[in-house]
């Protein structure tokens, strides 16, 4: 079976057209690990992996499962040097599973300037995180805050029902909804 | 099998009157084009790497001989001075500390094992082993092995630069963001990053060169399936680096822009997420403790069938059980961040995928032990150090199906027990196949027979050294301390005090291993072109010691009798 050797010229051939395709494999991997940014954002807005939360339309149908409650913890915390005062106005809420409720968030700038921010979120404990779906939020766009300004700030959400057959959240009473508040700097483009 | 034709000598047939005709030294050397001495270009440099990465241990084994702090803050003064700067501060002292533990991975890693097994030996024998007359690109691989100095000079010199608290990089070897991004000022870190870069430049074309070379330059008859196994072992590492090393250099560009030119890829301020940078850490990070292993994998395959006088037992599942243990090596990279807080399913499925490795590995280690059995054992150095690999490498498997259970792994994480584990497969099954591969293919190599007493001193001075020196660590990580710390509390000193001694009694290994080195170079016996006998059978074993500088310009031709 074995036959002649090839050629040499026949050989540096055959050897430029592996290394040409092996280049592009490398390349392949050098764009997916680029790639990679986007495709991980995807799948974690899917499929609430690490905590994403979800997020609904206004007139999204949901059923109220009665007699089943969840409470709602709300976090805040602001980047320092953040020159911003931001709360919730109530720590807690219980909320039937299904129901529509609204949170109002509070934020204040202390500041003599003018200050965009923008807030990043996150649910613990994260298998929560796919079944808290929020409707309406301040953390959906920007926030300019005029010197002094003071803002209410809602958030709507429901908790999804089909929470109560999931059995990784067999045992969760209580979702806590966190935000970070950070300055918008111009030459920070999200990626 | 049809006899093969000297074609070849046609075209340039000038420069054939003597296959041994060397170039001056500063072209042969500088300029090499030659497989063999490339290769020994790498091993000479894996050797000065592996010196520097071995010294930068033992200083973290002597400030870990006692809890408290006893010399790291003398040494950072003598850094800080060294540099016109104040007195370093005692958390300046921690960051020396942080430094060192960097560089001491990122050299053995990337500037020892994997210059020595892929490089050294790679470059030596894999041509040699399929009967070609050198690489598929001889100048692509000069310029891998000339990448490595400059990325090797840019790790060593941000040593000397800020790199945030203190001077140097001090962000371990795994480089996450946040804190080798906001939390490194300074270009210490970016010249870290930047010698990743060009060193995993060097490494890619290598792999290029490599799969090129096996695919289409083996001698007629030499078909894959009977590649003796290192070239298998080879070829697989090579496919491993070029689907793994392209996504860190990924990672790493997106930090240096995260760090220079304001985007926010791994910062949750700009909707970034520093979690993807340890998916994509690890998705490169774990094929990469297999690139490191494989070729010890077929190194030891080699010796063991060499010593027992038979062939390897189970040749082809050994090829493919290397094959698999490739391809399940890239969907298992998230048992590293078993702590990041990911689901009970997802943790489940990472748990069973990494323990399904243990399959090809434990096939392989009974594949070895088979081919033992019944042959004619001749207990030489390399046979030694091989039988030493096997014992360890098995030790740190075990302690790794431990580990790949996320539940334990919560308890373990960042705990001395992953130190032992993995200085288990790597300090003591890469590096002891290193050496089991520098023993055999030395009279090769060099012409000259390595001192047989030395070598086995060597081998028995440094396996109770390092076994001193590792395996105290599994008990320390059982009982909680973690990893990367200047000090502990005083509960931990006696375990630390023996794997110090350990540490010591390696270093006379280590000085035994150059005093043979040295001495067999000078005044070794001459070594016969297969000093081993019948049971060496590979192609390199037909030609002299050391073989001429250019071998096979008349292809050999391979018989169907098995070779491997």
């Amino acid at each position: 079976m074995a036959t002649l050797p090839p050629s040499p010229f026949d050989r540096d051939r055959r050897n430029r057209r592996t290394m040409i395709a092996m280049a592009g494999v490398g390349l392949s991997m050098l764009a997916l690990g680029f790639a990679s940014v986007p495709l991980y954002r995807i799948f974690c807005e899917q499929t609430g992996f690490g905590g994403t939360t979800m997020r609904a339309d206004a007139n999204v149908q949901v059923r109220e499962a009665a007699g089943h409650t969840m409470s709602i913890r709300f976090d805040s915390n602001v980047q320092p040097g953040m020159p911003w005062q931001f709360y919730p106005e109530h720590r807690t809420d219980t909320v039937t599973v299904g129901s529509k409720d609204m949170a109002i968030f509070i934020a204040k700038n202390m500041s003599d300037k003018p200050v965009t921010g923008t807030a990043s979120f996150n649910v613990t404990p994260s298998q929560a995180g796919a079944y808290f779906t929020k409707i309406q939020c301040f953390c959906f766009t920007q926030q300019t805050l005029q010197p002094g300004q003071e803002v209410r700030m809602p958030v709507l959400y429901f908790v999804d029902p089909k929470i109560l057959n999931d059995p990784d959240n067999k045992d969760t009473q209580q979702i806590t909804l966190s935000y970070t508040f950070y300055p918008v700097e111009q030459d920070k483009k999200p990626s | 099998m049809t006899t093969i034709t000297a074609d070849h000598h046609g075209d340039h047939a000038h420069d054939h009157h003597d296959a041994d005709h060397k170039p001056a030294f500063f072209q042969r050397w500088f300029m090499s084009t030659n497989h063999k001495d490339i290769g020994t270009l790498y091993l000479i440099f894996a050797i000065f790497a592996g010196v520097v990465g071995g010294a930068i241990s033992g200083l973290m084994r002597v400030e870990l001989a006692q809890p408290g702090i006893q010399y790291l803050q003398g040494w950072a003064n003598i850094q800080h001075s060294l540099l016109g700067a104040e007195p370093a501060s005692l958390d300046q002292a921690y960051h020396l500390w942080n430094a060192l533990i960097t560089a001491h991975g990122l050299i053995m890693v990337f500037f020892m094992v994997m210059p020595a097994i892929i490089g050294g030996f790679g470059n030596w024998f894999v041509p040699i082993m399929i009967g070609a007359p050198d690489m598929a690109f001889p100048r692509m691989n000069n310029i891998s092995f000339w990448l490595l100095i400059p990325a090797f000079a840019l790790l060593l010199g941000s040593a000397f630069v800020p790199g945030g608290t203190g001077y140097g990089a001090g962000t371990g070897w795994t480089v996450y963001a946040p804190l080798s991004t906001s939390g490194s000022a300074g270009p210490a870190v970016d010249m870290a990053i930047l010698s990743l870069h060009i060193a995993g430049a060097g490494s890619i074309l290598g792999a290029v060169n490599f799969i090129t070379t096996i695919l289409n330059m083996r001698a007629p008859g030499m078909t894959l399936h009977k590649m003796p196994l290192f070239v298998w072992s080879v070829l697989v590492t090579a496919f491993l680096l070029l689907l793994a090393l392209p996504v860190l250099a990924a990672a790493i560009t997106m930090l240096l822009t995260d760090r220079n030119f304001g985007t926010t890829f791994y910062d949750a301020a700009g909707g970034g997420d520093p979690e993807l940078y340890q998916h994509l850490f690890w998705f490169f990070g774990h094929p990469e403790v297999y690139i490191m292993i494989l070729p010890g994998f077929g190194i030891v395959s080699q010796i063991i069938s060499t010593f027992s006088k038979k062939p390897v037992f189970g040749y082809l599942g050994m090829a493919y059980a290397m094959v698999a243990i490739g391809v399940v090596g890239f969907v298992v990279w998230a048992h590293h961040m078993f702590t990041t807080g990911m689901s009970v399913n997802v943790k489940m499925y990472f748990t069973a995928a990494t323990m399904v490795i243990a399959v090809p590995t434990g096939i392989k280690i009974f594949s070895w032990i088979a081919t033992i059995w019944g042959g004619s054992i001749s207990y030489k150095t390399p046979m030694v150090w091989a039988l030493g690999f096997i014992f360890l490498f098995t030790v740190g498997g075990v302690t790794g199906v431990v580990l790949a259970n996320g539940g334990v792994d919560d308890v373990l994480h960042d705990t001395y027990y992953v130190v032992a584990h993995f200085h288990y497969v790597l300090s003591l099954g890469a590096v002891f196949s290193l050496f089991a591969g520098f023993y055999y293919w030395f009279p090769k190599m060099s012409g000259r027979m390595y001192n047989e007493f030395l070598g086995q001193l060597h081998f028995w001075v440094f396996f109770v050294g390092v076994n001193l020196l590792f395996f105290p660590m599994h008990f320390l990580g059982l009982s909680g301390m973690p990893r990367r710390y200047p000090d502990y509390p005083a509960a931990f000193e006696k375990w630390n005090q023996v794997a110090t001694h350990g540490y010591e009694i390696m270093a006379v290994g280590m000085l035994i291993f150059f005093i043979n080195v040295f001495w067999s170079l000078a005044a070794g016996k001459k070594a016969a072109g297969n000093p081993w006998g019948e049971g060496a059978t590979t192609l390199e074993w037909t030609l002299s010691s050391p073989p001429p500088f250019h071998q096979f310009e008349t292809l050999p031709v391979i018989d169907d009798a098995a070779h491997h």
